[in-house]
């Protein structure tokens, strides 16, 4: 899973396995990290308050 | 009792009578869970599973699920990529939907795999020359994907969306949803692809194997091309099923007819690529390793020529015909038939690629090995339709699901339905 582990390799297997599936992670981690901070952002903005 | 909770507007039954209906349905999760445990700490001797069938009534329960449950990726990439505006009126409850069907392909999983807490080893220690674990990634990845579609939905609710936190954050995940229905529609197309093509490797199964374009046999773009296309219709059974159980008219014929008129065309133009498919396997491919198509559909007392053509004739021909064309697709009990029908299909087809498989006699030696799953097996299959009945109750009740059930039920006397 991690370049760390002992039967990690370098290979074009692992490439595409582990390219894809941290692709996809980090879409998601990136995606809602975003909608997180900015949903903060909005709150503070508004007060804390009202609803647009 | 609970209507702070209830979409404003919205008519609801009475507490007590939900809690009933809750109840009965809980009953029956509560014999799956049953089940359930005994296989955990019994071990998978509580199955019929043996040397014969390593894949059983789970695998054929995983694979289904998942293929009904693709309504969610594919409405999602018509809605949020190619900006089909109309379905916005029904995304919420196709992503509901993939997300019980996910969720409980996820669960079957942990039962199958008899040790759950060694279920991190397929990402901790993959065998990257697998399918399977390219399944297991996309498909963990895709019920995230799931989860990430579902929530701006439960922040929707009445009293979650008066704090303005959660009133933001919904509105946000709204606005970048698109990224995350493309990242779905990536993943689904790997995994429902990869769930066919792990059947048209099986290069030692004359029924199952394939040719392929590069790495991948045609099973895996008939797998993925069949969930988008049958994917639609479960979607469209559920819908009709909650409509007839609550006596609502939850969404407009017009988006109904588009979705069922897409899922007409993908099922048509699905149907016409398997039948050339099982025309080449059946004159070419299985002749070219010594095998009659005769053998695959005779001498047991169960598979025939029968489930051939139900699969592809009355449970793939017909409804994709039913729905493409504009007089029976608006019928309303043509449609259901139709989807009805495909549903069927689909469900029969990953029957047929799991099952039937391993029911063949490969070896001269061998004979027709036919399955019958244990009590508990069945159990924890029926577990997983137990607990998205709950689901879809709870979430019909407490959620704005159907954004256009106020306007379509407006006028009715105050009838209380569940």
């Amino acid at each position: 899973m991690f370049p760390f582990n002992f039967e990690w390799a370098w290979d074009i297997g692992h490439a595409i396995f582990f390219g894809g599936f941290w692709y996809a992670i980090s879409i998601l981690g990136a995606g809602m990290t975003y909608c997180v901070l900015k949903a903060a952002y909005d709150t503070l903005k508004d007060g804390g308050g009202s609803h647009h | 009792m609970d209507s702070a909770l209830i979409p404003e507007g919205a008519k609801r039954c009475a507490f007590p009578k939900f809690a009933v209906g809750i109840a009965i349905v809980g009953a029956v999760v509560l014999w799956g869970v049953y089940a359930m445990l005994l296989c955990w700490f019994k071990g998978l001797n509580q199955t019929n599973m043996n040397d014969n069938y390593g894949f059983a009534l789970w695998i054929w329960a995983d694979l289904a699920v998942i293929a009904v449950g693709g309504g969610a990726f594919f409405t999602g990439l018509l809605k949020y990529i190619f900006k089909v505006d109309e379905l916005k009126n029904i995304i919420n409850f196709a992503v509901i939907i993939g997300f019980i069907c996910y969720s409980s392909a996820l669960l079957i999983l942990a039962i199958d795999i008899g040790q759950p807490l060694r279920g991190w080893f397929i990402f901790w220690h993959a065998n990257v020359h697998s399918m399977l674990t390219e399944v297991a990634f996309c498909l963990s990845c895709y019920f995230a994907v799931l989860t990430i579609e579902f929530i701006p939905n439960i922040l929707e609710n009445r009293q979650a969306n008066k704090i303005p936190f959660f009133h933001h954050l919904a509105h946000n995940m709204h606005g970048v949803m698109a990224i995350f229905a493309a990242t779905g529609a990536f993943l689904s197309f790997f995994h429902q692809g990869s769930l066919g093509g792990v059947a048209g490797v099986m290069y030692g199964r004359p029924f199952a194997v394939r040719e392929g374009l590069l790495i991948w046999p045609w099973t895996f773009f008939l797998f993925t091309w069949s969930a988008a296309a049958f994917g639609p219709c479960f979607t469209l059974l559920v819908t009709k099923i909650t409509e007839t159980i609550t006596g609502k008219k939850l969404v407009k014929d017009n988006v109904v007819h588009l979705l069922a008129k897409i899922s007409g065309w993908m099922i048509f133009t699905y149907i016409i690529a398997k039948i050339i498919d099982t025309i080449y396997w059946a004159m070419v491919t299985a002749p070219g390793l010594g095998f009659d198509i005769s053998r695959f559909y005779s001498d047991n007392s169960f598979y025939g020529y029968w489930i051939l053509l139900t699969e592809i004739v009355i449970c793939g021909v017909i409804p994709g015909l039913l729905l493409i064309m504009k007089s029976t697709r608006e019928n309303p009990a043509l449609r259901l038939v139709a989807i009805i029908l495909g549903v069927i299909g689909v469900c029969l087809n990953r029957w047929v690629m799991v099952l039937q498989i391993m029911a063949i006699p490969v070896m001269s030696f061998d004979t027709w090995a036919l399955y019958i799953p244990s009590w508990q097996e069945v159990a924890t299959t029926v577990l997983p339709v137990a607990y998205g009945i709950i689901l879809i109750a709870v979430t019909y009740r407490y959620l704005p699901v159907f954004p256009q059930e106020k306007e379509l039920n407006s006028v009715e006397p105050a009838a209380e339905t569940k």
